[in-house]
């Protein structure tokens, strides 16, 4: 009986298990994998990044931050997780049901869908699109359908502003950082990640950054309009709590709250890897090319994935930090002040600058000395402006450190790697 | 700072409200600048001393100690030096003081009890301040948790005490502030929550 069976479905489906083709089997479960490993990674990201980010709000702020869950706090997020979870999870009774369960997953798949592009190391990505970029600054689409539909579903007038303000946002703020992501793309000539990697190099003065002075403003310009969209301080309109208590995600509670603050935390890295990747030179490892590394074998190969993926972490920790760092210095910007910084200056300057970008690129011939004439020119200004940087630090730093020392009788000096 | 307009005398934010194209670079400038002494700003809190006091275990000394000496902690009593004049009891404005003064035998006057509700104080300090004797007064003690909110009610006399009857200058000196409280609140110096003995269940 059982062979009729399969004589039927041999017959119906044209199965056969000896000339059957495989490899749709080997594609999904390699697709499995690789997502899996992108969530892992962006959870083991997500949640360390919440309790690093206090400490750096702490400090700046006087304080000390979270240090008590775990050596110096560092579980603080599994904590807040767990809480999270034994929330309890309630939908309002006058919400959109389906829309109001749906929507997290939407903003979170929006973010983790960008994961498919975006490289950690030499050969470590999922899958090298040719339009990378375009995808990218696509993909990021869904968030808005998923933080509206938050807003809309949640029926609530805070939870509908915020939604609101987030789509105006995000939409307005996809032009310039599509501007300025395009004058990269005009420089290595390519759309794909891995491509616009291997036109640059892994020293400074390889990287775009520091190609000329228009693709440095691009790099600010990009990163502005970036932390726009992830919706970050100090354009967390959506979420403003002095106005809207907590914008969208109001209503949410327990783990579909999670998913939310899993998404914002997540697209920390997201930010920070497209401006490494486009700007910083990615995973370029100095001492070896692209090819060297994917001729190697064995465990040099490994050895060479190792190490890209450490200087990739390296660089994109520096802009987290930055981005952190910003977070907590600058005030929210009121809705105004939002659209007049995005369709006044930004969008109008990212213009401008792609112009100029352009007009250099075809004047200035690649590799030649007035090229790096530029670069080491670019290079200088940004020396000088993290000069500028740490002398301003400092001076505002030994302002009052005589003070401090006669009024408490303790040394002000107390660096970030001193752990209380 | 650079700007490509000159600042107006008096103006907080220089440029502010200037049209045209001088204003639109006047204000790329100045956020560009800005921005970056902003982050100066916070870059240097990261290598100053947080102000925090890891309250409690993390501190070099009991807090106690590092309270000034006006803090109007858990109110205690030197009953060596109390008259029994009950001037604190009348004073008291929600009336937590509660104190019996009976005669004795040798014909002086014995002080049978004196209750402090220090869940019912309010920390106002008149009772210390009417004290002639600086017999009450505030300690600095705060931690006083515990599992039943009766046990706050202070006894500070267990068994007769004659009052003090001290000429001028010969008083004793006045117990260490804090000193008192380790016998009079119930589990003092353990950690908050537990009691050894249960509770106090009647007054």
């Amino acid at each position: 009986m059982l062979r009729d069976v399969a004589t039927f479905l041999e017959r119906l489906l044209g199965f056969d298990p000896a000339t059957f083709d495989y490899s749709w089997v080997t594609a999904v479960v390699v697709i499995g994998a690789a997502s899996l490993l992108a969530f892992v990674f962006i959870a083991l990201f997500a949640g360390p990044v919440t309790w690093w980010e206090r400490r750096i709000a702490g400090r700046i702020q006087c304080r000390i931050g979270p240090n008590r869950v775990g050596p110096q706090g560092v579980l603080q997020w599994l904590a807040d997780g767990i809480k999270c979870f034994l929330k309890e999870d309630l939908v309002p009774a006058a919400a959109d049901q389906g829309l109001f369960r749906f929507a997290p997953y939407l903003v979170f798949g929006g973010y983790m869908a960008t994961f498919a592009v975006l490289p950690f190391g030499a050969n470590l990505v999922a899958a090298d699109l040719d339009v990378g970029l375009l995808y990218l600054l696509a993909i990021t689409g869904l968030v808005v359908i998923g933080i509206l539909m938050a807003g809309w579903a949640s029926n609530s007038k805070w939870a509908l502003f915020g939604g609101i303000r987030s789509a105006a946002q995000l939409v307005s703020y996809e032009i310039p950082s599509a501007f300025s992501l395009m004058s990269v793309v005009l420089a290595a000539g390519t759309m794909s990640m891995q491509g616009i990697i291997g036109q640059q190099g892994a020293w400074p003065w390889e990287w775009f950054v520091f190609k000329n002075p228009f693709l440095f403003a691009a790099f600010f310009l990009s990163l502005t309009a970036s932390v726009a969209e992830g919706n970050r301080t100090p354009f967390d309109l959506p979420e403003g709590e002095s106005e809207l208590v907590a914008g969208y995600h109001v209503e949410y509670s327990g783990m579909r709250f999670l998913w939310f603050m899993f998404a914002e935390w997540g697209n920390l890295w997201v930010i920070a890897t497209i401006a490494t990747v486009c700007f910083l030179g990615g995973w370029q490892v100095p001492g070896v090319t692209p090819a060297e590394i994917a001729a190697s074998t064995g465990l040099a190969f490994w050895g060479w994935q190792a190490l890209s993926f450490a200087v990739f972490v390296a660089k994109a920790s520096v802009l987290v930090a930055f981005v952190i760092q910003l977070r907590w210095t600058l005030p929210r910007l009121r809705v105004d002040q939002l659209m007049i910084t995005c369709w006044k200056y930004l969008v109008p300057g990212a213009l401008l600058n792609l112009a100029g970008v352009l007009v250099l690129l075809a004047v200035v011939p690649d590799q030649g000395v007035a090229d790096w004439a530029i670069r080491g020119a670019t290079l200088f200004l940004g020396l000088a402006l993290a000069s500028v940087f740490v002398w301003k630090a400092r001076a505002g730093y030994l302002a009052d450190r005589d003070l401090y020392r006669r009024m408490e009788g303790k040394e002000l000096w107390y660096p970030p790697y001193r752990l209380p | 700072m650079v700007s490509a307009v000159p600042p107006p005398v008096g103006d907080p934010m220089p440029g502010r409200g200037t049209g045209g194209l001088k204003g639109w670079i006047a204000n790329w400038a100045r956020t560009a600048t800005t921005v970056l002494d902003g982050l100066a700003v916070t870059m240097s809190w990261m290598f100053r001393r947080p102000l925090t006091i890891q309250y409690p275990d993390k501190i070099p000394q009991p807090v106690q100690q590092m309270l000034p000496e006006t803090y109007r902690g858990i109110l205690e009593l030197d009953v060596r030096l109390c008259t029994g004049c009950l001037q604190c009891q009348k004073t008291c404005p929600i009336g937590c003081i509660d104190i019996v003064v009976e005669k004795n035998e040798a014909g002086g006057r014995d002080i049978t009890r004196f209750d402090i509700d220090v869940s019912r104080c309010m920390y106002c300090g008149l009772c210390s301040e009417v004290c002639t004797f600086a017999a009450l007064r505030h300690s600095s003690e705060f931690e006083a948790t515990q599992p039943d909110i009766r046990n706050l009610n202070l006894h500070f006399v267990t068994k007769p005490v004659p009052v003090a009857r001290h000429k001028p200058g010969e008083a004793p000196p006045r117990a260490p502030r804090g000193s008192i409280l380790k016998d009079v609140i119930p589990g003092y110096g353990r950690r908050p929550g537990k009691a050894p003995d249960g509770g106090e269940k009647n007054r």
